[in-house]
């Protein structure tokens, strides 16, 4: 199970404003509350600091990587702060985070994948536009895959994202993605697979349980990736919870340890 | 060096223990040695079990890790196990065939010195009282987990008076539903509720502090 903590976000009214300030302190703490929390990679996104992105990216991820240790995630969709980021990146195989199968995106980020030995977040978007079905999600994985293994990429760092999109816009978008991730799987045993939660329940109230209850069924389904907020106690806690269910969590460590540090009142 | 091994079993860092054993077998340390820190840590994990510390899981991974690292020793473990504290014959009664339970004490007893004759499940009585007259152990562990197998405890046990096999030996019984009462209906010597309590128990029938 890897967890992507996706705090470091500009789009996140906080980070904004530290980001502005260049408040070393506030970000490093959140840094350290994320890896503290059990991250395994940290997303990096400044997409909104429109005009100055690269310029911010470089500043956050040398501010963040003078704390911690952990492999970064590099979010963007302008190449140039992808890069920007990526070249500064001190631990090995750091994560992009993202490639479609959108003919533009795929071949400007393919190269930024081999010269970076990086591992990739492929979202199944094509050029005709986003999927529908849990079919459509498996053509356009079938399409990624084939691409990036044709260029050298191992399945093993591919990390598909299925695309997840509001149940408050039609009642079948669920269902969808959970039977996508059960087919692609199929297809593909080795590939792994990252998604964000919050779009699932975005029209919707009490967003946080729809949030969490998706993370538990996309795992039973075989989703092994989540970017998500590691400092939210209870999506943390069903998340081991849901990683011991699905035979993840060899004598149930993880389980117990989150238990240890007070996970579960 | 064996404070390092049963403080690595202790904390079940399984890469420790198994460097640490295989670092002091190649450079010849005596197994025996080897074995007694090993153990050393075995009880540390019962304590923090006893403790509530640690979780059934974390106890089946020490009995796991031991067995690995007892079996870097090789040949050299099996004729130290000869010289166990003592003997043990345990089953689950005849009419109930849960193992979960039954398994995990074997195990753990095995880890921490035992020589445990399992007879597996829906055991007849005629099997104790054979296993019995073959390896003369100390003590007779009895399991079930169907509340309708106490009968066929105390039937079981009747057998093995019966068959003149009680005097000198102690009778323990375990399994979800047993407790006192139970004890006391099939007229067993004592009911352990776990497999820490089962190794105590054990280890105090043979004298063992």
């Amino acid at each position: 199970m890897v967890v992507v903590g996706e705090l470091i976000n500009t789009s996140r009214k906080a980070i904004r404003e530290a980001v502005e300030k260049r408040d070393v302190q506030y970000i490093q703490q959140v840094v350290k509350a994320q890896e503290e929390a059990g991250a395994h990679y940290l997303d990096i996104n400044c997409g909104t600091m429109v005009g100055e992105e690269v310029a911010i990216m470089e500043w956050l991820v040398n501010t963040v990587q003078e704390v911690t240790d952990l492999p970064l995630c590099i979010d963007s969709p302008s190449t140039e702060a992808l890069v920007a980021g990526l070249e500064l990146t001190k631990a090995d195989n750091p994560m992009i985070n993202s490639i479609t199968a959108e003919q533009k995106r795929f071949e400007s980020v393919l190269p930024l994948i081999k010269r970076y030995q990086a591992k990739i977040i492929a979202l199944c978007i094509e050029d005709v536009g986003m999927p529908e079905t849990a079919q459509d999600r498996l053509r356009i994985a079938r399409d990624l895959v084939a691409k990036l293994e044709a260029e050298g990429i191992s399945q093993r760092d591919i990390y598909l994202d299925p695309l997840v999109k509001p149940i408050s816009a039609a009642d079948k978008y669920g269902r969808e993605v959970l039977e996508s991730i059960r087919l692609i799987s199929e297809a593909f045993p080795e590939v792994h697979f990252m998604c964000g939660l919050s779009n699932v329940s975005y029209g919707l109230p009490n967003r946080a349980l729809v949030n969490r209850l998706f993370m538990v069924q996309t795992m039973a389904m075989g989703m092994d990736g989540y970017i998500l907020d590691p400092t939210n106690k209870d999506m943390m806690g069903a998340l081991y919870v849901a990683t011991a269910l699905t035979g993840q969590d060899k004598y149930c460590r993880g389980y117990l340890k989150a238990h240890r540090k007070g996970l579960y009142s | 060096m064996y404070e390092v091994i049963s403080n690595a079993l202790a904390e079940l860092d399984e890469d420790i223990v198994l460097d640490g054993v295989k670092d002091l077998f190649d450079k010849g340390v005596p197994v025996f040695d080897i074995l007694a820190a090993l153990q050393k840590g075995m009880e540390e994990v019962g304590k923090k079990f006893e403790a509530k510390e640690y979780f059934l899981s974390e106890l089946i991974m020490s009995a796991d890790v031991f067995k690995e690292a007892t079996g870097l020793l090789g040949d050299a473990f099996t004729v130290n196990a000869s010289e166990s504290l003592g003997t043990v014959v345990m089953g689950t009664v005849k009419e109930d065939i849960h193992d979960i339970g039954k398994d995990i004490v074997v195990t753990i007893l095995k880890c921490n010195g035992f020589n445990v004759i399992d007879l597996g499940v829906d055991v007849p009585y005629e099997k104790f009282i054979e296993a019995i007259k073959e390896h003369n152990p100390q003590i007779i562990g009895l399991s079930c987990l169907l509340t309708s197998a106490f009968e066929n405890m105390k039937k079981t046990i009747i057998a093995i008076e019966e068959a003149g096999l009680r005097d000198g030996r102690t009778i323990l019984i375990g399994g979800g539903p047993t407790d006192q009462k139970v004890c006391d209906y099939v007229r067993a010597d004592q009911v352990c509720k776990n497999a820490q309590e089962a190794v105590e128990t054990c280890k105090k029938i043979v004298g063992v502090k």
